[in-house]
């Protein structure tokens, strides 16, 4: 499904910040993506959203060499995946059923053709008092809930999820761990980039370490 | 935090009931940002000068049509007076030859304290003309399809009566069409400056959008929308934006020029009302101008959207 050979990146003319990065991620398989703050998790989750560029290296993702995808593809395949930001980027101005319907809703499907989907997320993350809410006036467990809710909601073949649990008491991140585990028996592949150790040790899974911009598998 | 609701094995699907006042299908690009207040009394503006600008061109296309109508169809002979020559004579002579015409439809001599009259304004009044040689008039009304003849009882006036000249207008009429023509172009080439003004601020402000913006692009795209997407989304801002300028310069030039016609309807009686009038006619603009006031004010939404979609679109590809 993703498969990165030997990828570098650096921005402008600085130093590479990921170097000789090489790993594969299957279908329906669940991994950490784990490392100290900085090291360049949510670097890497960019690259394979295809957010930013390599500057060296082969990434495949979906069996196809991204640097050759035209804007239609490229766009098909985001559509195949769903993205949990660390600093959740919501749409301000949208109520949180808004901003959770938005990749149903980019994809040009009508309103109450995905309402009842959408109610019925909100409600099991726990926001179904507060879908006329807009981001600003939430805190930050229930921006994070309604973050994981709009990347779930298009049920994507990989979900990366950028410290999904950062801002949730541990009973809800227990909760949403579950729920990660729920979606790779249902098919889709999971990466989690974390470096809450009480999470890991909750569900065994291979860990993807990065440090100094390098990358290594702990299987 | 809200308590969460049970495991997902003992959730029901149930449908759902949303509260009545939820937003479900806000413009994902929000339109009652300041800059899109300050855009829109820009596009009402512009939208209003170029309105104004039409309606212009409107009115004098019209007074010129209805002076032109007025004059084309007129003819004036005038005889000037010769101690030689008994202008009475002369006077019944030309009206004699000028009934005799097949093109002429009426002759009308003016009386002579009406010519007197015209000198009014430059002599003023309550002075006695009598000893001062002021020209005799007779006007002739024309047929429609005037003909070739016309020519050759000018010719036969010049040799019957030598103090006699036979004015057919041409000279004024042509002055006139200059005039109003003038008018006109002058009118469209503000409206055409007004509307590239309008384009290029509408750019201006997509691009400022955009950039404000940036983050939220990114999300779209990260979601799954493609760049025609995002430009629709783009597009619709800038229409409605575009639209509610419009209606409001296109409104208030409608009030305007309305009010002025009412004003000019109220000054009629005065002298300087008469002169208004026949230089407008009614100073009214007629359907025909409602319709290019309109016309300008949807032209200007049209661009907001044009400009701003192949604004975006280029941004979008700068991006990429």
């Amino acid at each position: 499904m993703v498969r990165f050979e030997n990828v570098g990146l650096r921005y402008g003319m600085g130093p590479e910040v990921l170097k000789d990065i090489t790993f594969s991620i299957a279908p329906r398989s669940f991994q950490y993506l784990t490392g100290p703050s900085g090291a360049g998790k949510t670097t890497l989750i960019r690259l394979v959203l295809m957010a930013l560029k390599p500057t060296r290296g082969l990434v495949n993702l979906f069996g196809q060499d991204v640097a050759r995808l035209d804007n239609e593809t490229l766009t098909a395949f985001r559509r195949r995946m769903g993205v949990v930001f660390q600093d959740f980027r919501l749409l301000d101005h949208l109520t949180l059923y808004e901003n959770v319907a938005l990749p149903l809703r980019v994809l040009g499907k009508e309103e109450t053709s995905y309402r009842a989907e959408v109610v019925e997320l909100l409600r099991w993350v726990g926001l179904g008092e507060r879908m006329h809410a807009v981001p600003p006036v939430l805190s930050g467990g229930e921006k994070q809930r309604a973050a994981i809710a709009r990347a779930l909601i298009s049920r994507p073949e990989l979900l990366l999820a950028d410290e999904p649990t950062g801002n949730v008491d541990p009973a809800l991140g227990r909760r949403l761990l579950r729920l990660f585990m729920e979606l790779q028996t249902l098919g889709t592949a999971v990466v989690i980039a974390t470096h809450d150790i009480t999470l890991m040790e909750l569900y065994d899974a291979p860990r993807l370490v990065l440090a100094d911009g390098h990358l290594h598998v702990d299987a | 935090m809200s308590t969460p609701e049970p495991d997902a094995e003992e959730m029901v699907r149930e449908e759902p009931a949303l509260p009545v006042n939820l937003r479900r299908d806000s413009p994902l690009v929000p339109v009652d940002s300041v800059a899109g207040r300050a855009l829109m009394a820009v596009i009402a503006i512009l939208t209003f000068l170029a309105a104004l600008s039409a309606g212009a061109a409107v009115l004098a296309a019209r007074a010129s049509e209805q002076w032109r109508g007025a004059v084309a169809n007129e003819m004036t002979i005038q005889i000037r007076p010769d101690a030689r020559r008994d202008i009475e004579a002369d006077l019944a002579l030309a009206v004699g030859m000028a009934a005799g015409v097949a093109a002429i439809e009426s002759v009308r001599v003016v009386p002579k304290p009406e010519s007197d009259k015209l000198l009014e304004p430059w002599l003023g009044a309550g002075l006695d003309l009598v000893e001062l040689p002021v020209p005799r008039l007779i006007v002739l009304k024309l047929k429609a399809a005037a003909g070739p003849e016309l020519a050759a009882f000018g010719a036969a006036l010049r040799r019957e009566v030598p103090s006699a000249s036979l004015d057919d207008h041409r000279l004024w009429v042509r002055r006139l069409s200059t005039m109003a023509n003038t008018i006109i172009l002058s009118g469209v080439a503000v409206v055409l400056l007004v509307l590239c003004a309008a384009g290029l601020a509408v750019a201006f402000a997509t691009r400022g959008a955009m950039a404000g913006s940036r983050d939220s692009v990114e999300v779209l795209h990260l979601v799954g929308a493609d760049d025609a997407f995002i430009a629709r989304e783009f597009q619709s801002r800038f229409v409605q934006l575009g639209l509610r300028g419009g209606a409001v310069g296109g409104g208030a030039a409608i009030l305007v020029i309305g009010l002025l016609g009412w004003l000019a309807s109220r000054w009629r009686a005065a002298p300087e009302g008469e002169q208004l009038q026949a230089l407008f006619g009614a100073f009214e603009i007629g359907w025909t101008g409602y319709g290019a006031v309109i016309l300008v004010a949807m032209v200007v939404a049209a661009i907001a959207g044009v400009v701003s979609r192949f604004t975006v679109r280029r941004y979008l590809r700068g991006l990429a």
